[in-house]
């Protein structure tokens, strides 16, 4: 597999180096699937079509190896433009000078403005190092058909919550379908656990390195979600799925919940039962600790090896235009960050701009917000929790081990 | 005479040899030399070369033994990866048994017996990616063929992959699947090899079935058998592709092997010097089992002649 991607990557780099040429903008995107690829296309059409100097050239890349792509052609090779992630998974390239600060473009275009509620999630050290295109929030999505059969109604608090799953255990129903194969839908339940007992400030020094994962202060949060656990909440054998093939019982009407991003929404209405789905907010479990919200950013930067960087700016700051900022994130179910952008229409996607509007602070999610060693570890730590509650005090002490290996001992 | 006419018959073997050694020091040793190099310094894997104001290489720090010192000493996960590692090393074995048998199953001279073999070479064709996905749809707790097979028999489904103590052998076992393909192929070639007089001998001296087998045929087809050896064990000592494929090295690393965690450290952790020392880990295993290998080989040879 790894010979094929390497010879692929090759061919890719001489392609575009024998094309680079002035007027000409060499894009790198991980927007791969058929959706995502048509949305990001129309985006940079409106942007030829209001520059006509420019020729945008994209390179597609499938959005698992372009994670493993995005280092070398930043360090070899590099393109103009590049998309990526907001949070620690941008500030790690930051770190390493490969992209470049875009603070101009931010003041140029007005995105001080527009932009302002997403401005600390590109920024290190008060510069700006990308322009966000898109967000969307996390929540609890669930089968209307199936709490209605059942007669309930919306969890408005953890005992609601754990009350459901016994109610949908007697009806023969998985209460929250979920694929933990991959790690982060795991880490999902972690986010939201830690910041509804413990708060958001916590919960960022915690992916920040900056608490123990020993500390007492997470006995609470590893206490309620063994309590799911126990209360046979999760689907079985889930470590065995991916998030996809975690959907799939709740996609025919055997599985009522799953803790996801609003993407599911463009799964759940490709296998039409979109219309037996709504929305909740992840429930209350602390009384008075203020809700806050997983809501990862999509972003675009400049590589600091960008040759056409004039054009790249113009290419980040057509972000700035309602109309163009509108149509790419509607047409992934996200949320534009542009403020002046038209208000979405989809249900879903004003039930995200209601919760995220309201939310006291807004977390990228895990493995954003954490080291990318830090989060693989942990998030294993999470998915062996989920199989095997009584090994927290271990995992904790493996996932503590890291953490002290990364950041230090506190 | 020139220096060439004098010369000629000195210098064409080297001449004829330098592209092949060229691209041996270039594709092999250097890379081998580089990666022991990197194992010996913290780095990210990314601007090797890029300095800070005092001309030092920042971001390429050494750190001597450190990254060796942390894998033998602090790292379960290393240990779980070995410990796979001789798990695929003895089980992928299993291959060979299994080879024989089809290989003597397969060496009849019947109706179409072309067209059987030929899709018992099949799984050998596949890809492994293709292999990886197929037995993990096999094994699928909730929908998978497995569940449906053990539910036959009354049993509850059994998630392979995603139990600690079993996916690595759930693995192992996919890896079987072209494996005996492939040792097959090589018996079926040994078989053809075998002298039809020693046979006829044997049959007059009363040997028949299993003796006939164990005293005459397999004896002959000790070369087919060193090399489906050395295939078999090297492939399971770099197995990656299965596990990258089925598990990714889950459920919570306990799949892992030296090949995928290296692999893991270096392109997903940002650990390129740490991910090195792995590398050079199992390198110095292959080694010694390739030396060792190799001194039984040459040291049979001798006794031979």
């Amino acid at each position: 597999m790894g010979g094929k991607m390497k010879n692929f990557l090759v061919i890719l780099t001489l392609f575009i180096s024998s094309i680079a040429s002035a007027g000409t903008l060499i894009v790198n995107s991980n927007q791969s699937g058929a959706e995502s690829s048509a949305a990001f296309k129309e985006y940079i059409a409106d942007f030829e079509a209001a520059h006509p100097d420019v020729t945008v050239v994209l390179n597609e890349f499938e959005s698992e190896a372009y994670k493993v792509a995005l280092r070398n052609f930043l360090a070899s090779e590099t393109p103009d433009v590049a998309l990526w992630f907001a949070g620690n998974r941008m500030k790690f390239f930051v770190d390493q000078d490969l992209f470049r600060d875009v603070s101009d473009v931010w003041e140029e275009y007005g995105l001080y403005d527009s932009m302002a509620s997403s401005r600390l999630s590109v920024t290190v050290d008060d510069k700006q190092y990308g322009v966000p295109w898109g967000y969307y929030q996390w929540g609890m999505y669930y089968r209307t058909d199936i709490f209605e059969k059942v007669g309930l109604s919306v969890p408005t608090n953890f005992e609601e919550l754990v009350a459901a799953c016994s109610t949908l255990r007697e009806n023969n129903i998985t209460p929250v379908a979920i694929g933990t194969r991959f790690l982060w839908t795991a880490a999902g339940w972690f986010d939201y656990l830690n910041m509804r007992i413990n708060g958001y400030e916590f919960h960022m020094d915690l992916t920040a390195g900056k608490v123990s994962y020993e500390d007492s202060r997470l006995d609470m949060v590893f206490d309620k979600w063994a309590e799911l656990i126990n209360a046979d909440c999760y689907l079985e054998d889930h470590a065995s799925f991916g998030w996809e093939d975690g959907l799939t019982p709740m996609i025919n009407g055997e599985a009522a919940m799953y803790l996801l991003g609003n993407f599911i929404t463009g799964n759940l209405n490709t296998a039409g039962v979109l219309d037996h789905i709504d929305y909740f907010q992840f429930p209350k479990i602390v009384d008075g600790v203020p809700m806050s919200e997983d809501a990862p950013t999509d972003t675009i930067h400049i590589p600091a090896g960008a040759k056409n960087v004039e054009d790249a700016k113009k290419f980040l700051g057509f972000l700035s235009n309602p109309k163009a900022a509108t149509k790419w994130a509607n047409a992934r179910s996200f949320l534009s960050p542009n403020s002046n952008a038209e208000p979405p229409s989809d249900r879903f996607q004003l039930k995200g701009v209601d919760v995220l509007n309201n939310a006291y602070g807004i977390a990228q999610f895990f493995d954003r917000d954490a080291n990318p060693d830090m989060a693989k570890t942990a998030m294993e730590g999470f998915q062996e929790f989920m199989v095997k509650p009584d090994r927290e005090a271990k995992i904790r002490a493996r996932v503590e081990k890291e953490r002290e290996r990364i950041h230090g001992p506190l | 005479m020139t220096f060439w006419e004098r010369n000629q018959l000195k210098l064409a073997p080297f001449l004829f040899l330098a592209p092949a050694v060229g691209l041996f020091l270039i594709f092999v040793i250097y890379p081998i030399a580089d990666s022991i190099w990197v194992s010996f310094h913290e780095w990210s894997g990314v601007n090797r070369y890029a300095v800070d104001e005092d001309g030092n290489l920042k971001n390429f720090k050494w750190v001597g033994l450190d990254n060796y010192i942390y894998l033998f000493t602090n790292d379960d996960e290393f240990y779980v990866a070995v410990f796979n590692n001789i798990k695929w090393f003895f089980f992928s074995l299993i291959a060979i048994p299994f080879g024989i048998l089809l290989a003597l199953f397969l060496n009849q001279q019947i109706l179409g017996i072309r067209w059987v073999k030929s899709f018992f070479y099949f799984p050998f064709v596949i890809n492994a990616v293709v292999i990886g996905i197929v037995f993990t749809w096999f094994y699928n707790p909730k929908y998978g063929s497995l569940t449906y097979l053990l539910g036959f028999f009354g049993m509850e489904p059994l998630p392979i992959l995603s139990d600690e103590n079993y996916a690595t052998y759930g693995i192992i076992v996919a890896s079987l699947f072209p494996g005996i393909a492939y040792t097959m192929i090589i018996y079926i070639t040994g078989l053809t090899a075998v002298s039809k007089d020693m046979i006829e001998a044997g049959r007059i001296d009363g040997a028949s079935g299993f003796t006939m087998f164990w005293n005459i045929i397999l004896p002959q087809l000790r070369p087919a058998t060193l090399i489906a050896v050395v295939v078999t064990i090297v492939g399971a000592l770099r197995s990656f592709d299965l596990i990258a494929v089925m598990t990714g090295g889950g459920p919570w690393g306990s799949t892992n092997v030296l090949a995928y965690k290296m692999y893991e450290d270096s392109l997903f952790n940002f650990r390129m010097g740490y991910g090195a020392s792995t590398a050079v880990v199992l390198f110095i295993l292959m080694d010694i089992y390739i030396a060792w290998f190799l001194y039984r080989l040459f040291k049979r040879e001798s006794t031979e002649k």
